[in-house]
């Protein structure tokens, strides 16, 4: 080879190696364009808008972060850290609330409060302590005496409680504790724990629906089936509507009543004797969720009267009962049912005591996009069938007004979203063919900010019969408005 | 011929093998790659995850509200897969902090392929469990101009997907609806990194053409090793205002157990993995 072709060689190889070395290095990693990686080349100005053609201009330049060489992660500085050795939320709420007829037996003022709320929480590993207390004054209130066990007075407390976790597959909570489970949508059946029917029925927010109770809850967990139970080692009573602020019908009056007949039952309270104990026991199938639930105590507001004394008096109450809950027609269907072992009054003979009954719920709740975006509604159907009917109206003394053997029920909830999920209107009935009765919750909530929400809503309760359960309350009808800071 | 010339004919055909060889080491990835790889990328990175997620949300007038949660997320796999590459079935774990009123809400969803999927809400207040209608996922989630889909991800069988250009940093990919009855836009356009596969930009068009939504990713760190967007933006074309989600503290591959999706953790928060 001559010293000539050698040359010839190595120059092309030369050659070739620019030509075909930053190919390779491009195929592995594309160099970025001026431009899209303007930084790194200051003095070369990166492309304005419009420039590069029309192509160009519609592509996205890249985010920080792609493109340039990496770069070592930044320490992230934590949030301040926080002053408290725990965790402080909470609110405050101002409500009030008039009746939209006069009722001789109550105040026109259905409410008044203010309301202070303050959630402390400290969690340690798998142990949690939770105090929740409201601090309240409401001007509709005839004293302002504490009753812990009703939440009346200046103070309620609402959760007090130590969460543990013993085993991997159990979970403890003792103290003053919110319960719930069932499928129902503001109907209960074999959820027994206690309720706040004056909250509910006055505009309070629908969380105050839910008592708490002092209790002992044991979860187990397994992948055959999980189970709750839970013992109240003395009876936690609804906070049932008793005449201070609404009225009722008062079946040995053959009348309405209210502050003129405050009903002060005889309240079982004997600890560890007049107990009560509930257990659920669930598993989730394919999205489906199956349970079993049982229940043993009391019915939970004074339904019984004391043949000597004519106290009200909370008769014993055993619940058996199971549910179904899931997806079913592009929503969620369930259905509840629970019996009523009136254990005081199997036979249904003796009319001072309620009957068993037989309760069923079936309900359907889906989102209505087609129709309109963020609205969704839902439906139940309710049934009370009493038990030995024919044995009670045998019996039923001639002053107590005549009663069905069933209630069938229906309940619409419609909610619409509107302002980017910022304004609320919802809208719930009951309304009852057979004892011909209804009950509507109008309410419009806006939040105003992060911190501040406003709301206005109506409690409409109407009957054709001054017994039934909704067309006892029509006197206690009203309005609300309440703003509130959470923080 | 001389063997100059047959040196140059040998050096020739060696030259054009070359670039052959070299041209076909950079062959594209075909649409399906580039689908799947984008979809991995944006929802299946690691086995599980963790992020603190700040939310602004800016309304047509300028007025901010803001949400502050941290999502927990696991993929579904075969337990003897060691390559993390199954987009499958995915739990969703996401516990509210801010604002105030939703301080300990919790929404989790169990994300299927072959129906629709499972959602739930726990409300503190109440101890209350719901489950909630799978229904419509492109409606907005908790305000925001994100759409439940673009938290838990569109299923990639949804749409028939078209490389319409390929650019020096972007694969640029036409989708569009199977069943177009069933959303709002008529298609959208992506422009997905070719190198990391991250969307950097998503615009959606409605049934005039008009854009009318546009998501981009404001900034990418590589966190464990994965491409992370760890700020992006959701522009509503049409009314004015958008969201800005920054990501924080985002960890990959912490062993999430599969058992903290589901009802007893709703009820007492699997705290380990939420601080």
């Amino acid at each position: 080879m001559t010293a000539r072709i050698r040359l010839l060689i190595l120059a092309w190889f030369a050659a070739a190696s620019v030509a075909v070395v930053p190919t390779l290095a491009r195929a592995e990693e594309p160099p970025l364009p001026p431009g899209l990686v303007g930084e790194k080349k200051p003095d070369e100005p990166a492309l304005p808008e419009g420039l590069g053609g029309e192509r160009k201009a519609a592509e996205p330049t890249l985010p920080e972060g792609l493109g340039d060489p990496p770069r070592p992660p930044v320490e992230r500085k934590d949030d301040a850290p926080a002053a408290l050795p725990f965790d402080l939320t909470g609110f405050f709420d101002v409500r009030g609330g008039l009746r939209t007829q006069p009722d001789t037996r109550e105040k026109d003022s259905t409410l008044g409060e203010s309301r202070l709320q303050l959630q402390l929480e400290k969690a340690l590993e798998d142990l949690t302590f939770r105090l929740t207390t409201d601090f309240l004054y409401d001007i509709s209130a005839n004293d302002y005496r504490v009753f812990m066990e009703q939440g009346r007075g200046l103070v309620d407390l609402r959760e007090a409680w130590v969460a543990f976790r013993p085993t991997d597959f159990m979970d403890v909570k003792v103290g003053r504790q919110v319960l719930t489970w069932g499928t129902g949508d503001l109907r209960f059946l074999n959820d027994l724990f206690p309720k706040d029917w004056n909250a509910f029925f006055i505009g309070r927010d629908v969380e105050y629906l839910k008592a708490p109770s002092d209790a002992l809850k044991v979860s187990l967990f397994s992948d055959l089936a999980n189970l709750d139970l839970v013992y109240t080692p003395r009876f936690d009573a609804d906070r049932y509507v008793d005449g201070r602020r609404i009225s009722y019908y008062n079946p040995f009056l053959s009348r309405r009543a209210g502050r003129d007949a405050v009903i002060d039952a005889d309240e079982p309270e004997a600890w560890f004797k007049d107990d009560e104990f509930a257990a659920r026991l669930y598993k989730t199938v394919n999205g489906y969720e199956l349970a079993l639930y049982t229940y043993n105590g009391f019915w939970k507001s004074p339904a019984g009267t004391d043949p000597v004394t004519f106290t009200p008096v909370f008769p014993r109450l055993a619940a058996y009962g199971a549910s179904v809950r899931g997806p079913a027609a592009g929503g969620i269907g369930n259905v509840e049912a629970a019996y009523y072992d009136s254990r005081e009054d199997r036979s249904g003979n003796d009319p001072l005591v309620p009957n068993s009954q037989v309760r069923l719920l079936v309900g359907y709740e889906r989102d209505l996009a087609a129709i309109s975006k963020d609205l969704t509604v839902g439906v139940q159907y309710y049934l009370e069938l009493r038990m030995g009917h024919e044995a009670m109206e045998r019996m039923r003394p001639a002053i107590f007004p005549d009663s069905n053997r069933e209630r069938h029920e229906v309940t619409l909830r419609l909610t619409k979203l509107l302002l980017n999920q910022n304004l609320t209107l919802s809208l719930f009935v009951f309304y009852s063919p057979t004892d011909e009765d209804a009950y509507l919750r109008p309410r419009v909530a806006y939040k105003v900010d992060d911190h501040w929400t406003v709301e206005a809503g109506a409690n409409v309760l109407f009957g054709n019969h001054a017994h039934t359960f909704f067309g006892q309350f029509e006197d206690n009808s009203n309005v609300y408005f309440g703003a509130r800071y959470s923080f | 011929m001389n063997a100059v010339a047959k040196t140059w004919i040998m050096l020739t055909v060696l030259a054009a093998l070359a670039l052959v060889a070299t041209h076909a080491r950079a062959a594209e990835p075909d649409v399906k790659t580039i689908v799947e790889n984008t979809n991995r990328v944006a929802y299946y990175q690691g086995r599980d995850g963790r992020a603190l997620v700040k939310m602004t949300i800016t309304d047509s007038q300028g007025r901010t509200r803001t949400r502050e949660f941290i999502i927990l997320r696991r993929d579904d796999q075969p337990p003897d897969e060691k390559d993390d590459t199954t987009c499958g079935e995915q739990k969703f774990y996401i516990y509210f902090r801010r604002p105030a009123d939703l301080n300990k809400m919790v929404f989790m969803v169990h994300k299927h392929l072959d129906r629709d999927d499972d959602r739930w809400l726990y409300l503190p207040a109440l101890d209350l469990v719901k489950p909630i209608a799978a229904g419509d996922k492109r409606t907005s989630f908790v305000g925001s101009h994100f759409l439940y889909e673009d938290v838990s991800g569109r299923r990639i069988t949804d749409d028939t997907h078209e490389l319409v250009e390929t650019t020096e940093n972007y694969y640029v990919l036409k989708n569009t609806p199977k069943k177009a009855d069933t959303v709002e836009f008529a298609h959208f356009t992506m422009w997905v990194h070719r190198k990391t596969f991250v969307p950097v930009r998503t615009v959606y068009y409605d049934k005039k053409g008009e854009m009318y939504r546009t998501y981009e990713a404001l900034k990418v760190e590589t966190i464990d090793g994965y491409p992370t967007v760890t700020k992006s933006r959701m522009t509503d074309n049409v009314m004015g205002g958008h969201t800005v989600l920054e990501y924080q503290d985002v960890t990959y591959n912490i062993g999430l157990p599969e058992g903290i999706f589901a009802e007893r953790y709703l009820r007492s928060a699997p705290r380990k993995y939420l601080k």
